[in-house]
């Protein structure tokens, strides 16, 4: 197990590409749902001002 | 209008691709994880070491497959930046907008695991070589293009003005693929061909492929769910953005 980590020498170079592959798409996965969550954010509350303003004015 | 064409126009619209998008995304995820789990495992236990680089080759698993996609998604969001322009889809501005930071992503990974790749091999981390001098230039490419759709106020105009640069960019695409063979560079030539035999064993070639795979899966999946996010910013003042946002608070 310890060889296969070890990469015949070059483990850091390998473990280190493959680490950031990992962590470059996960953050490219993560991006679009933390911007849902705002654009959603701001969505309700733009429906809840239109209801306000349509209350007021009925 | 034949079918296929009423479709057309019906996955143009926002609110039917957002509910298409939303039913396969789950799909596209799925299939990419499976896609990355295999050719990782594939790449870095099953396939045997290089004779001459020993386990340090097993960086082409991450970098290759890096390195198709940032040409790939180039030409993707190219040619809908070309839609863009010139029959003023709504669909084809969010869909070349949302790819331009997928692929800056792809193609810096492909910069920096190809730079960990050549300390060991060439001895150095970086070179002005042709091939890699133009994949930067490929990078600066995408980043202008993030860059200018988000120094413009108006959403329309600023992806049809970032849409022009990434046409002009094109150019760029065939320096990078032929860089190998049109100068002397350190980088090497291909070993993966698409029309004769590729220049490597099977039991190294078909991780590779399936990561080539997966990765598409993967841009495809990031893609519809931020174009879904951007749809419905774009719309936020039309009735159906509304009921999405309201349902899910309900949810």
């Amino acid at each position: 197990m310890s060889e296969f980590f070890h990469m015949g020498g070059y483990g850091g170079y390998v473990w280190s590409a493959m680490a950031i592959f990992i962590g470059v798409l996960a953050l490219d996965a993560i991006a679009p749902l933390l911007k849902r969550r705002r654009v959603l954010r701001e969505l309700r509350a733009r429906a809840r001002r239109a209801q306000k303003r349509n209350e007021e004015s009925a | 209008m034949n079918p296929l064409v009423l479709w057309f126009h019906k996955l143009g619209s926002p609110p039917y691709f957002y509910r298409l998008a939303g039913r396969l995304l789950p799909w596209l995820w799925g299939l990419a994880l499976i896609g990355l789990v295999a050719g990782l495992y594939g790449g870095l236990v099953l396939a045997p070491a290089d004779y001459q680089q020993s386990d340090a080759f097993r960086i082409i698993y991450v970098h290759v497959p890096s390195a198709w996609m940032s040409l790939f998604i180039y030409a993707f969001m190219a040619a809908n930046g070309f839609i863009a322009l010139v029959w003023r889809i709504k669909l084809s501005e969010t869909l070349a907008m949302a790819a331009a930071p997928i692929g800056a992503a792809f193609t810096a990974i492909c910069l920096a695991t190809g730079s960990i790749w050549g300390k060991p091999m060439w001895g150095t981390w970086w070179t002005w070589d042709a091939r890699l001098t133009s994949e930067l230039v490929l990078l600066f490419l995408y980043l202008g293009v993030i860059g200018l759709y988000h120094a413009i106020e108006d959403r329309r105009q600023a992806s049809r003005a970032a849409a022009f640069l990434a046409l002009i960019g094109i150019v760029n695409l065939p320096i990078v693929h032929f860089s190998v063979k049109w100068w002397n560079t350190l980088h090497q030539g291909s070993t993966v061909k698409l029309f004769g035999p590729s220049l490597i064993d099977s039991r190294m070639l078909w991780p590779l492929l399936v990561m080539a795979l997966a990765t598409k899966f993967l841009f495809a999946a990031s893609l519809l769910s931020r174009a879904r996010v951007d749809l419905l910013e774009l719309e936020a003042g039309k009735d159906w953005a509304r009921q999405v946002a309201l349902a899910g608070e309900r949810a």
